[in-house]
C-alpha cells in the first residue's frame, strides 16, 4: 500500500473534528495545546507509519488545513 | 523516495482563513466548487456572485472574479452578467437565507426564464449570520432564537423545499440536492456542482445544486453532532437526490 503522510497546519485548524473520525486507521487526533488562534489542533499520531495518503481527512477539513503526500505517487 | 502533494489547497482558493465557525460545512462547498473550476481550467472566465449571509465575504476566498449582490438578488445580477459576458461562466452562491426567503422571487423566474447561470444553494435550516432565527427551510419542531418552542407549522407555515420547487419551472436543466457529511456524499456533492458548470458551459439552461449544510453554533451541536443531525433530521425533510436533469445534462456525465 502507498505509504503517505499529511501536514496540518496547526493555524489554520480549527479544532472542529471532523477529520477524526474518517481517518481508517485512526490517525488523526486533537491535540493537547493550543493553537495561535486558541484552538486545539488536530494532529497525526503516526508512529508506526501506517498513513496511506488516502486524503479522507483532508476531504472533509473545512478550512483546507491538511496537505497529504504521498511517497512515489 | 520523493514524496508529492497530492492533496492541498485549490488555485481558486485564496490563503485567506475563513472566518466560518469552526466545522461549519461552508468551507467545505467553497473547496468543491473551487476545485471543480480547477478541473474545468475555467478560472480565468468565472465570475461568482456572493450573497447575504454568512457567505458574504466568499469574495475574500475565492482567487476569481467576484461581485456582492444585494441581499437575495444574486441572481438577477448573474442574470445580468451572464446576458453582457455570454463567454463567462457566472455562478451564485446563496444560504437559505438569502435564496429561499427575501430572495424567492428571484430564484425562481432565474429558472423560469431558463438563465443560463448555476446557483449554489446553501440550505442550513436557519439563519446563521444573524443569530439563529428561524428560516424558511427551519424544520416543524425546530428550536431556534425566534422559536424558542420549535417551529410551531400552525404559526409559521411548512419549510419551503426549495429543489423540488425550481424543478418544475420548465428553464430548468439540472437541480439536485446534496449534502456534505462524509468523504462519499462529498465527493457525490463535488460531481453534482461538477455537472451543474459542465451544463452552463453547454449552454443548457439553469443549474441549481442545494446542499444540505450544518450549522453547529446555531444550532447547538458540536460539529459531529450537527452532521449527525443533517443525515438524520435534515434529510428525511429534504430528500436527496437528482429533481430534473434533462437529458442533454445526462449525456454530459
Amino acid at each position: 500500500m502507498a505509504r503517505g503522510t499529511i501536514l496540518i497546519d496547526e493555524d489554520r485548524c480549527k479544532g472542529c473534528e471532523l477529520c477524526t473520525t474518517v481517518c481508517p486507521f485512526d490517525l488523526v487526533h486533537i491535540a493537547n495545546h493550543f493553537n495561535a488562534k486558541g484552538y486545539r489542533p488536530s494532529t497525526l499520531v503516526d508512529p508506526q507509519g501506517k498513513c496511506t495518503g488516502c486524503t479522507l481527512c483532508a476531504r472533509m477539513c473545512p478550512d483546507v488545513a491538511i496537505i497529504v503526500y504521498r511517497e512515489g505517487a | 523516495m520523493e514524496r508529492k502533494a497530492v492533496f492541498a489547497n485549490p488555485e481558486a482558493l485564496t490563503d485567506d482563513l475563513t472566518h466560518y465557525c469552526p466545522g461549519c460545512t461552508h468551507g467545505i462547498v467553497h473547496r468543491l466548487i473551487a476545485e471543480v473550476i480547477d478541473e474545468l481550467e475555467i478560472r480565468e472566465i468565472t465570475i461568482g456572485i456572493a450573497p447575504v449571509g454568512c457567505a458574504v465575504l466568499a469574495y475574500n476566498y475565492f482567487n476569481l472574479d467576484f461581485a456582492e449582490a444585494a441581499h437575495g438578488r444574486a441572481p438577477a445580477m448573474a442574470t445580468g452578467l451572464k446576458r453582457v459576458q455570454p463567454d463567462k461562466v457566472v455562478f451564485t452562491y446563496q444560504g437559505d437565507g438569502d435564496l429561499a426567503a427575501i430572495g424567492t422571487a428571484e430564484i425562481v423566474h432565474a429558472a423560469s426564464r431558463g438563465e443560463n447561470i448555476t446557483a449554489i444553494f446553501i440550505n442550513n435550516a436557519i439563519y446563521g449570520m444573524t443569530g439563529g432565527q428561524m428560516a424558511p427551510t427551519t424544520l416543524p419542531g425546530q428550536v431556534t432564537t425566534s422559536t424558542p418552542f420549535g417551529r410551531d407549522v400552525k404559526l409559521a407555515g411548512y419549510p419551503l423545499r426549495v429543489a423540488e420547487l425550481i424543478a418544475t419551472t420548465s428553464g430548468a436543466a439540472y437541480v439536485v440536492r446534496r449534502m456534505v457529511t462524509k468523504p462519499a456524499t462529498i465527493a457525490s456533492a463535488k460531481k453534482a456542482i461538477k455537472l451543474a458548470f459542465q451544463a452552463q458551459r453547454a449552454e443548457l439552461g439553469f443549474s441549481l445544486v442545494e446542499i444540505l449544510s450544518s450549522c453547529p453554533t446555531n444550532w447547538g451541536l458540536s460539529p459531529l453532532e450537527a452532521l449527525e443531525w443533517v443525515e438524520e433530521s435534515m434529510a428525511a425533510y429534504y430528500p436527496l437526490g437528482d429533481y430534473k436533469v434533462i437529458d442533454e445534462v445526462k449525456s454530459l456525465r
